[in-house]
Formats: structure tokens, sequence, C-alpha cells
């Protein structure tokens, strides 16, 4: 049982760097146009 | 490209203009480096949800500069009002939460599975504890939105839905925190934690369907003038803003352009289109003298007029009051699953006390009788309750922006699924509200002569020129290499083509709308333009009266016109009516127990819009009209409106559905729980079945706007 320990603190701290990532994006304007991301990406760069 | 994070200097000035015509990655590409090395111009960001652009630049460079910069790449701007128009969205003060919920919902259901397989003693006891630690602040965060409005209806002694939500979280919390603390066998922080994620999915999906519909009709509001050339003292122009207006200024208006204040005519005639004001289909002359109102488009000439009132002297304002008093009215709607609620809540309410008495006189003691009624809480949670009226809308909402209807207003497929009469304004809304170019002429113009309109066309901004330019491009005519083109205003386009003066002019005494078409050594070409019906107007009209929907026309329009609109539909028609009026018949429809929709797009028909049951207005609409709409539709085909009105039918017929599917849950589930079988496990699976099969029922909407 001693595993435990280490896994649920393991667990937890994943799910929580998670969460943490998600309200950093969310504050960071990452969903202000999601429309805008996904078309975003058939703009070819051009090349100069 | 990041333009948020650029430190912004003092030589810098942020504009963010409305793009309404920009809809795909070729749009973006094109206008981001259309504009990005001009110069002046520092940095561009486009926003496509919103329809936006944001642009750094050098103050010295006004938005009307930056306008002329996108039209040169080929896009209609706006400027946006007030300094900021970002619109704070619906869905951001969810997300947190709803993020929040699940995370705290994975993580405790991992040690519930674990409990459930069989942990004993302390491993239990360790298990409960960190759910504990995880799920009381959840919950406290995650649960804040229904925890909020459950006590803005309690505070109004109402009930709604998030009543029976907000108790049975709070409930099933304390008991587990009891249990935990007193070493007991069962949590149920994993279910509560469930349902708040499920409930904030569902709301989350509703308010970003909703998001996307309002800026969809963001984009299209703020068409009219927002300010007009002023004329000084020592005859120098300025731009000044509708707001900052004052009676007496001379605003000096091109063609083309809309009148920003109500005024009289100093100098200058010409001739006004007032559809989106009165309804009249025809333009109306004006000269010296004359009274123009603000909103109307001038046609032919420039103009001196002189502001004769500004803000809230205007018959703007009068429509604006009528229309507050009417959308009073409509508040008062109760939504469906709150008067589900109404009857729901007070039943499992009770239901629970009538266990915990039965318990109690059974013998089984305080304890045992408290959790068997906790358990009857958690389990009757109208998990599935709650999903059924916001999934089967998202699923509708979706279908219909796909067809190019935008639902505006949670409640608006509600109301309007209930309808039984349609009134229809006549300009803009069974017409297509702008001149188009007769096509049997089009159809006989020789090619040359054709491309040499088209050429000529080009040249001039009058919606004239421009609709007859749009038609001819859209039936694939190439434009024709002119030389010395010149636009004479009021007058017409004139140029040289293969050595021939040629000219698109108006006509000497035509009635109506119409130009000429001149080609030295050919015959000229009258081309006459009207205001035609809607395409597929007979379908819509079929469809919605086999769907037992009684249709008329009310217009602000002279008779004749009306009466030739109403021939031509075969339907009722009443003419000349006032904004009131409107708003009057309306009014006496729904004392007789009829529910109208009402379909219109001008100022007149604010009133009307939001005295209505419910309404719809084309994009084409102005500003008070969109605003007042529950729907707007895109597209020319009037099929919108029966469309419309048979998704919604099916959306409530699918909610109603929903609403037999979690009844009959019930049935099932609350027998085991007052009888005390019922344990976390089984809340568990019985609260995630539910929910599955509403939205899965609710998915079947996905094609119902065909």
């Amino acid at each position: 049982m001693r595993v435990l320990a280490i896994l649920i603190p393991a667990a937890l701290g994943l799910g929580l760097m998670g969460l943490a990532a998600f309200f950093w994006s969310l504050r960071h304007g990452q969903f202000e146009d999601l429309d805008g991301a996904a078309n975003r990406i058939l703009i070819d760069d051009e090349d100069e | 490209m990041n333009v948020q994070a650029r430190a912004q200097g003092p030589e810098t000035a942020e504009t963010v203009l409305a793009v309404p015509g920009m809809h795909c990655a070729g749009c973006m590409a094109k206008i981001e480096r259309g504009l990005e090395g001009r110069p002046g111009i520092e940095t561009c960001r486009v926003n496509l949800s919103a329809r936006q652009v944001r642009i750094e630049h050098d103050p010295s460079l006004k938005p009307r500069d930056l306008v002329a910069e996108l039209e040169r790449i080929g896009y209609q701007a706006e400027p946006r009002k007030g300094a900021f128009a970002r619109s704070d969205s619906a869905v951001k003060p969810l997300l947190g939460p709803l993020a929040v919920a699940a995370f705290a919902a994975m993580n405790v259901m991992l040690l519930s599975v674990s409990v459930w397989s069989g942990a004993q003693g302390s491993t239990r006891l360790m298990f409960h504890w960190i759910s504990a630690a995880i799920a009381i602040p959840a919950i406290a965060y995650a649960g804040m939105p229904f925890f909020r409005s459950a006590w803005g209806a309690l505070r109004k002694w109402h009930t709604n839905m998030d009543v029976p939500i907000s108790l049975g979280v709070i409930i099933a919390s304390l008991l587990s925190f009891y249990e935990v603390a007193t070493g007991g066998k069962d949590a149920w922080f994993d279910s509560a934690l469930m349902l708040l994620a499920f409930l904030l999915a569902g709301r989350v999906l509703d308010a970003m369907m909703r998001d996307r519909a309002r800026n969809g009709v963001d984009a299209l509001l703020n068409q009219a003038a927002q300010g007009a050339m002023v004329v000084g003292a020592g005859g120098d122009l300025g731009w000044v803003k509708a707001d900052d207006l004052q009676p007496g200024m001379l605003m000096r208006v091109a063609a083309g352009e809309r009148l920003a204040a109500d005024g009289e005519i100093l100098a200058g005639t010409s001739r006004f289109d007032q559809s989106l004001i009165t309804g009249e289909s025809a333009p109306v002359v004006a000269a010296t003298g004359d009274k123009v109102l603000a909103g109307t488009l001038n046609l032919d000439a420039p103009i001196d007029v002189k502001v004769a009132a500004a803000g809230a002297d205007t018959t703007l304002a009068e429509i604006a009051r009528l229309m507050e008093a009417a959308a009073q009215d409509r508040s008062k709607y109760v939504r469906i699953a709150d008067r589900a609620a109404r009857l729901y809540a007070p039943l499992v309410h009770s239901l629970a006390a009538l266990t915990f008495l039965g318990w109690m006189f059974a013998g089984a003691g305080w304890y045992h009788s408290l959790v068997i009624a906790v358990s009857v809480l958690i389990i009757t949670c109208p998990c599935a309750l709650g999903l059924a009226v916001p999934v089967a809308q998202v699923v509708a909402s979706g279908a219909l922006m796909r067809a190019g209807i935008m639902v505006k207003d949670g409640s608006a497929l509600e109301r309007l699924s209930r309808v039984d009469t349609v009134l229809l304004d006549k300009t803009g809304t069974l017409t297509l509200g702008r001149p188009v170019p007769d096509e049997a002429v089009l159809a006989g113009l020789p090619a040359d002569a054709a491309s040499v309109a088209l050429a000529l066309a080009s040249h001039s901004r009058h919606p004239v020129s421009k609709a007859l330019g749009n038609a001819l491009a859209a039936s694939g005519v190439k434009a024709a290499a002119l030389a010395d083109v010149a636009e004479r205003p009021g007058e017409g386009v004139y140029a040289s083509w293969e050595g021939k003066p040629v000219a698109l002019r108006r006509p000497e005494g035509a009635s109506g709308i119409a130009v000429t078409l001149e080609i030295a050594g050919q015959q000229a070409w009258l081309i006459p333009f009207a205001d035609r019906l809607r395409p597929d107007t007979t379908q819509a009209l079929a469809r919605l009266a086999n769907m037992g929907i009684e249709a008329s026309i009310i217009s602000g329009d002279h008779a004749e016109s009306v009466a030739a609109v109403a021939r031509e539909t075969g339907l009722r028609a009443s003419s000349e009516v006032s904004p009131r009026e409107k708003q009057d018949i309306i009014a006496s429809l729904q004392q007789q127990g009829h529910r109208v929709l009402m379909a219109g797009d001008g100022l007149n028909d604010g009133p009307a819009l939001s005295r209505a049951n419910s309404s719809i207005a084309p994009g084409s609409a102005s500003d008070v009209g969109l605003q007042a709409s529950d729907l707007v539709f895109m597209r020319d085909s009037l099929l919108a409106i029966p469309r419309a009105v048979r998704c919604a039918r099916a959306t409530m017929r699918v909610v109603k559905e929903n609403f037999a599917l979690a009844v009959a849950y019930n049935l099932c589930a609350v027998p085991l729980a007052i009888v005390g079988f019922v344990t976390p496990l089984i809340a568990a699976l019985a609260m995630s079945a539910s929910s599955l099969v509403v939205v899965a029922n609710s998915l079947r909407l996905a094609r119902s706007a065909r």
C-alpha cells in the first residue's frame, strides 16, 4: 500500500497541472477566437 | 503577430473595425497581409468569431482611412461604436467552473472506483478524506452559477431548475462529509461532482451557441451612418460623430450615404430611400426646404442638410420608447424548464420528506432515515431534466445556424414553436428591400454592352450601380477596359471605351428607379430596377399554410404598392400602418388568443417585433430590427421562416420526450431509493445513463433545419 503514497499525489499533480494550464490559456486570450484559430492553420505562409 | 503582448507606445493608436464580410481563412490572410506594411499601420489581427479586425496604427490615421484601406482590399468595414467593442461572452464565466468540476469529478471517481471495488478500513477512510479534500472546494467553486441563480429565484419566492439542483448537491456534500468524518462507508462526492460537470457542459454548449449567434448579428450592426461630414463656418470640412452632432450644424451628405440626424435640406435635390424607417419602397424626392430623417439613404446627389434634431427628440426616440414597454411584457415569459421545475421541485422535496417520516415510523432511527431520504434527493436530482432543454436547443440552434438562421435568444425556439399567426412586413422582408435590375433587360443586352455596363458600374458607389454591378458579375460578365472614367455626382458615370464615349447615367423623366446605358453609335438601353419578392416566397408561404400558420402582410408602405405584393402572394394585407398601429394589431390578435410571429426589418417594425410572441428579421434589417428580433436569417430565401418554425416545433417535441425520459428514469429509480437500495455506485450509473439517453435523443435534431 506504500505505493499509493506516491501514486495518488502523482495522479492529482498531473491533473492539477492540466487544470492550471487550462486556466492560464483562459486568462491569456487563447479562447478569444476559436473559429479564427481553426481557420488560421489553412493560411499558407508566404516564402519570401 | 501577437498584438496583445506588444507594448503600446505613446505613438500608436488602436482601432477595432467590424468586417461582416469575412468568413474564411482566405479572407483572414487577405486582410492581415493587405493591411500589414501599409504606411502608418503597425500590426493588425483578425478575430474571425467576432468578425473584427484590431489594428494598431499611427494616431494620424483616422478610422475612416482604415475603412478605405479595407475597401481597397475588397471588404466593407465599419468602425465599432465605443472605444472597445469586445462583447462580453457568456461562455467564459462558465469555462472555469466546468474545468474544475470535470477535473474533480474524474479524480474523485478514480478514488470512488477503488472504494466500490472493495477498499476497506484505513485505505477507504484515506480515500474518502482525499475525495472530500478535492470535492468540497471544487463543489463550492463549480456550483456557484447554480447556487447564485437558485438564490436569486428563492429570494423572489420563485423556484427554477437550479433550486433542486443546488439543494441536491449541497445536501449530498454535507451528508458525505458527515459520513467521512464519522468513518461511514458511503460518500456521494462523485455523484455531486458528476452532476455539476454534466450540467455545466450543457450550459457551456448553450452559451457557445448563443455567443456565436450574437457575434454574427453584432457584425451586421452599426451599418447606419455613425457620423457626418460637417461644413464649418469657414467652409472647412470635418468628420463629426453622430453623438456629437448639434442642431444647427450643416452636414454634407454624399450620394450613397445614410443621414446621421434629422434635418432640413439647405441646398440640393435628391431622392431618399426611406424603406428602413417607414417601410416605403419608392424613393422619396426631397428638395431645398424639405425635411429628411436620420437613417434614410441618400440615393442621387450630394446635399447640404441643417441638423434639426439629435438624440432624444427624433422619431427614433419615440420608437425606442414603444419598444421598451413591449420588451418588458415579453420578459414575463416563463421558460419550459422552469415551468417543469415548479412542478418537479415540490414533488421531489415532499417525496424525500415522506420517505424520512416513513422510515422514522418504521423505527429505523434518525440517522438511517436521513441517509435514505437524502439518497432519494440525490437520485432524483434532475441531471437529465437539467440537460433536457439546453442540449436540445444547442443541437437545434446549430442546425439552424448551418441553414443561415441565427437564434439570438434562449427561449426563442420555445416561443416560436407555438405561433399560429405570422405577420410579414413588406419592404425588406417579403421583398429583398433593395433594387434589383430587371433580368429580362439584362439578358437582352449584347455581350459588349454588358461588359461596358459592368465596368462603368464598378466605378460608382451609388447603390443602383452596385446592384447592377453585382447582378452582371453574378451572371459571369467580364468588365471591359475603359479610359477617362469620371463620376459626376447626381448624373452618372462617364468614360470612353474603344475611343467612343460611353455613359451609365440616370434617365430623364423616368418614374421609379432606372439607369440608362449609352454607347455612342448604338441605341441607348434603359435598365429598370425594382424591389422584387424574395426567392421561394410562394413555396415558403405554402409551407407556412401547411403548418397551420396564417400569414398576412402588415406594411407602412402606400396602398398601391402593398396591393401589388398582396395580389402576387395571395395574402391579406394592411397598408400605411404606423409603428404604434402595428403594435396594436399584434396586441389585439394576442387578446383573441393567437400567438404571433412578426417578421420585419425596419425601424418602424421595432415595436411590433418586440411586442410579438416571437420575431424574425432578415440580415439586411436595420440595427433596431436586428436587436429586437429573436432570430435573424442571413440568406435571401424566405424559406428561412417555415424552416425555423418547423425546427422550433421539432425541438419542443424532443424537449418533451426528454422530460418523459427523465420522468421514466425517476419512476424506476425513486422506488429503489425509497426502499433504501440505492448506493453511491447505483446513483452514479443511473445518473450518467439517463444523461446519455437525453443527449442521444437530442442529437436527432441535428438535421431538423432542412
